[in-house]
């Protein structure tokens, strides 16, 4: 009982959180009162000690820093036996796992979690929201909803979905075992479960959940309720878990490609999450940054934000813009090259200008530095920084649109297999344009001092990460499903959750144009009643696109526990995560790919992208694409 | 069955003839069209209450113009290529034809886009500086917000103690430009007016402004469009454009004594508190619990 109490894993974890708390009380009491604090025992600066320090105590009981404690100390390390890789019943899902697609796999059931929980906030606003004078919740409890549904359907849903997606079928892709560094991929994910449920524990706070909205805008945060803190300090959770794993990309992607993978060879997935990891780590630590100026203003009284004492208010905006507006392109260009990856194999041809592809997400990440103060247009910057950032702003639509033309190129003529990816696929290209053009309409200044801050925006942005990002998502989780699972998910499910969520996206989201160019301001919990007729038909249309959901939550279950079993390469895929078994073996790869050609050769015959070095690995090369499905 | 196996004999689909795609492109033309004709027929815009909005106005409705064919262009496509192109029975094997790239093409849809995007930025830069130029016999009004209400003052015109005149609603002159000078003293709110098509961030700590001329009478609502605390949905006010006439009448009614003003000017006060108007912004701050105790005391 006490070796098993001992031993890394959830129990030692969940021990060891107390002892988190205890070393708050320990940090904080003495220093209370050294410096003549009274009282001396104050529940919020505990509070906020222990929502740092208990976390780690839980990481470290989990197990997550024993190798590299043993390492430090001299002690000899526990040669990895790689005992803990793969997983043999569901069990081993919730232990400290190295292997990348088991971490996959946790990542995106853990993101598609909090994807629900996200959702039902939705709901439970446009409850709120169906006829003004909603007396569902209280105003306080409407900005937590809101505040608490943005957090964490970015933070943990949409980045780490894509981190999950590309954890696992990335290796893969390149031809590697597994991930540069295995254990500090499985420290990343074990960051995420305490961020939500430190997201989800500032409801329990005195004063309510954080109510700031996502943005958290000081001076507002700074004076918040204790339920604020969550939020700053949870936030650092997710984003030192984006920053480790985009590191572990950047190292993984260049230096574990298979032989003869040259950048040029690479699938685009692997080019955009090369993009993205490269935006990551540049841009994340500014939101760490301007998280850490809030809690040290609001612990400490540091003063960085309070007007009165030397801080400026607008400082907080340019620092977090100056990450969150790359992390827009963060969470849409994985999604990019989901869709580059979808599109090649069911058109049935090679990508459109693949080099431009490329390219022009090297430009998005370039640009996606310049406009960050296009979020500010009405916020009392100098008003000259307006002109550059409008122009950079409207400059990073010509890359983005490079892209749309270039999948369109791909479809044209193509052998369009319209299963359920390729649905998903062509919805996104369709809804994202949409999003696109707003966000063009956006960057002119003049008509942004006009709907800035409206639902206009909330139209915007849910056409760029609904109708965008989680589209690509549905496309990649149907796409890579069997190969995650082993197992066929349900294609008529399929459709029908397509068919829905498209239908009442757009009846929920699209209206939400007009409201706001007619002046309906966003995060309000009551409205003018002019507004009530479309904020009824949106509230109905968002239950329904909400119930859409659980059809693709049921296949899911559905198929993975009892869907037939997966061929190895059931869509004819070119790229490397087709050539091996579906689920793949323990360490990916029975015998190392030697890369010969391009990832997207459809239709070129006798075209390969791969060979295998033993001989009977290597496809027969009579029948062009079809030469690697023979390998099924 | 038989005719498409046959039709295989070419390995892959083969290109579109000129009359198809001259066809399609008519189709787009004409959908965008219906589009472009939607889009100016949806009624968009609250009323128009000042020579700004107009301006604004327009420039939506050009967008509207250039944006929404490459929508339709897109959506044409992508409906095109599902039903022309999808996989029909006996072509479970067949692959699309091996094009990897057009740099024509690729130059064309880069460079048509770029221009389209340069013009539209220079003419929404003409119309920001348009909408911010300083018109002649402009006056200056405080906007003061705090949670959860707005107060105006008018420093152009003193009560008789000489403070400015304070209120609760914003009444406005029509055509008589304004510069608002918007402070805050708590946290960050938005003075918007969507009548004027207008609204700037009220930033604790320093003074933040833009111009109107209201050009229609009537009462607007005024919204606080920056989340400020659980009281935000409320902080609303209501903005009054009222004839000269009535704007004369509405300061005397709030204490305007025209005599304290002359007096100001013979004694060169007028000249140092012109200056200070736009720096000072003390001069704009809200009415303290002990402001509004004297003001009553004075009924």
């Amino acid at each position: 009982m006490i070796a098993r109490l001992r031993a890394p894993g959830l129990h030692r974890g969940i021990l060891a959180t107390p002892l988190g708390i205890a070393l708050a009380y320990a940090i904080v009491l003495p220093i209370r009162a050294a410096s003549g604090y009274h009282p001396v025992l104050d529940g919020t600066a505990i509070l906020q000690v222990a929502m740092i320090t208990s976390p780690f105590a839980f990481l470290i009981g989990l197990g997550a820093f024993d190798y590299w404690f043993y390492w430090a100390i001299g002690r000899p390390t526990r040669p990895e036996d790689h005992s803990s890789h793969g997983a043999r019943s569901w069990k081993d899902y919730f232990r400290v796992n190295t292997d990348h697609k088991v971490i996959g796999v946790q990542y995106v059931v853990h993101s598609f979690l909090y994807f629900m929980i996200g959702g039902l906030f939705a709901m439970l606003m446009r409850v709120q929201l169906a006829q003004p004078g909603g007396k569902f919740v209280d105003a306080n409890t409407y900005n937590g909803l809101f505040s608490v549904h943005a957090t964490i359907l970015i933070f943990l849903f949409v980045i780490p979905v894509f981190a999950g997606l590309a954890n696992f079928v990335l290796p893969l892709m390149i031809g590697a075992p597994d991930m540069a560094f295995p254990r500090l991929n499985a420290l990343s994910f074990w960051l995420l479960p305490i961020a939500g449920l430190m997201l989800l524990a500032s409801f329990f706070a005195p004063g309510g959940s954080f109510a700031s909205g996502w943005t958290a805008y000081a001076p507002l945060s700074t004076t918040a309720p204790i339920g604020q803190v969550f939020f700053t300090i949870g936030v650092q959770f997710a984003g030192a878990s984006s920053i480790a794993t985009a590191l572990n990309f950047l190292v993984t992607i260049i230096t574990m490609r298979a032989p003869g993978m040259s950048f040029f060879r690479m699938p685009l997935l692997v080019w955009a999450n090369f993009s993205t990891s490269l935006l990551v780590v540049i841009a994340t630590p500014f939101i760490a940054a301007s998280q850490f100026f809030v809690l040290l203003d609001r612990a400490l009284g540091f003063n960085f934000f309070s007007a009165g004492h030397g801080g400026d208010v607008l400082m907080y905006q340019h620092v977090f813009w100056f990450y969150s507006h790359p992390a827009v392109y963060i969470m849409m260009l994985p999604g990019f090259g989901i869709i580059s990856e979808v599109i090649a194999v069911k058109a049935r041809k090679p990508i459109f200008g693949y080099r431009m592809m490329a390219f022009s997400l090297l430009a998005i990440v370039v640009l996606g530095f310049t406009v960050w103060a296009h979020h500010m247009f009405t916020s009392g910057m100098p008003a000259w920084i307006r002109d550059p950032m409008m122009i950079t702003t409207a400059i990073i639509a010509v890359p983005t649109g490079v892209k749309i033309f270039s999948w369109l190129a791909t479809l044209w003529r193509g052998v369009l297999h319209m299963d359920t990816a390729m649905l998903w696929a062509m919805g996104f290209i369709t809804m994202f344009t949409l999003g696109g053009i707003s966000g063009v309409m956006l960057a002119m200044v003049p008509f942004d001092l006009h709907v800035s801050k409206t639902y206009f925006i909330v139209a915007h942005i849910h056409y760029v990460l609904f109708g965008g990002s989680v589209f690509t998502i549905f496309a990649g989780v149907y796409y890579w499903f069997p190969k995650m699972t082993g197992r066929m998910y349900d294609e008529r499910l399929g459709r029908w959750h397509f068919w829905t969520t498209l239908v009442f996206f757009n009846i929920t989201f699209a209206p939400m144009h007009l409201i706001g160019i007619q002046g309906m301001p966003r995060r309000v919990a009551d409205y003018s009643t002019q507004f009530a007729t479309w904020n009824l038909i949106i509230s109905l249309a968002s239950f329904a696109l909400g119930l859409s959901t659980l059809i693709f939550v049921y296949n899911m279950v559905v198929s993975w526990r009892g869907g037939p079993r997966a061929v190895a390469n059931p869509w004819r895929g070119m790229t490397l995560e087709w050539q091996v078994s579906s689920p793949p073996p323990i360490f990916n790869f029975d015998s190392l790919p030697t890369i010969v050609g391009g990832p997207y050769e459809y239709g070129v015959p006798g075209a390969v992208h791969a060979v295998f070095r033993d001989g009977a690995e290597v496809p027969a090369p009579a029948a062009g694409s079809l030469a690697m499905a023979t390998r099924e | 069955m038989e005719p498409t196996r046959e039709s295989q004999s070419t390995p892959h689909r083969p290109p579109v003839d000129r009359p198809t795609l001259l066809r399609l492109l008519a189709v787009a033309a004409v959908a965008a069209g219906i589009g472009i004709v939607i889009g100016f027929l949806i009624p968009w815009f609250p009323p128009a209450a000042a020579t700004q909005a107009h301006t604004i106005d327009t420039l939506y409705y050009v967008l509207i113009v250039a944006t929404v064919p490459i929508f339709v262009l897109v959506t044409t496509v992508v409906l095109f290529s599902a039903w022309r192109w999808r996989m029909r029975r006996g072509e479970e094997r067949l692959d699309g034809p091996p094009i990897h790239g057009n740099s024509q093409l690729e130059v064309i849809w880069t460079a048509v886009p770029s221009a389209l995007i340069a013009a539209l930025v220079v003419y929404a830069a003409i119309v920001l500086h348009d909408i911010g130029v300083k018109q002649p016999g402009e006056i200056a009004i405080g906007v003061t917000g705090q949670q959860f209400e707005w107060t105006f003052s008018y420093p152009k015109y003193d009560d008789a103690q000489g403070k400015p005149i304070v209120a609760y609603a914003l009444y406005l002159p029509i055509n008589r430009p304004v510069v608002f000078e918007i402070h805050s003293v708590d946290v960050i709110h938005t003075f918007y007016v969507p009548a004027f098509r207008l609204q700037e961030d009220a930033v604790p700590g320093i003074t933040t402004s833009f111009r109107a001329t209201p050009d229609r009478l009537g009462s607007y609502p005024i919204i606080c469009n920056q989340l400020c605390g659980y009281g935000h949905s409320t902080m609303r006010a209501t903005l009054h454009i009222v004839t000269a006439a009535a704007f004369s009448t509405w300061l005397a009614e709030h204490g305007y004594s025209p005599s304290t003003q002359t007096a100001a000017v013979q004694t060169g006060g007028a000249a140092t508190r012109q200056t200070a108007a736009v720096s000072d912004w003390t001069r704009y701050a809200p009415l303290t619990g002990a402001q509004t105790a004297s003001k009553e005391g004075t009924q």
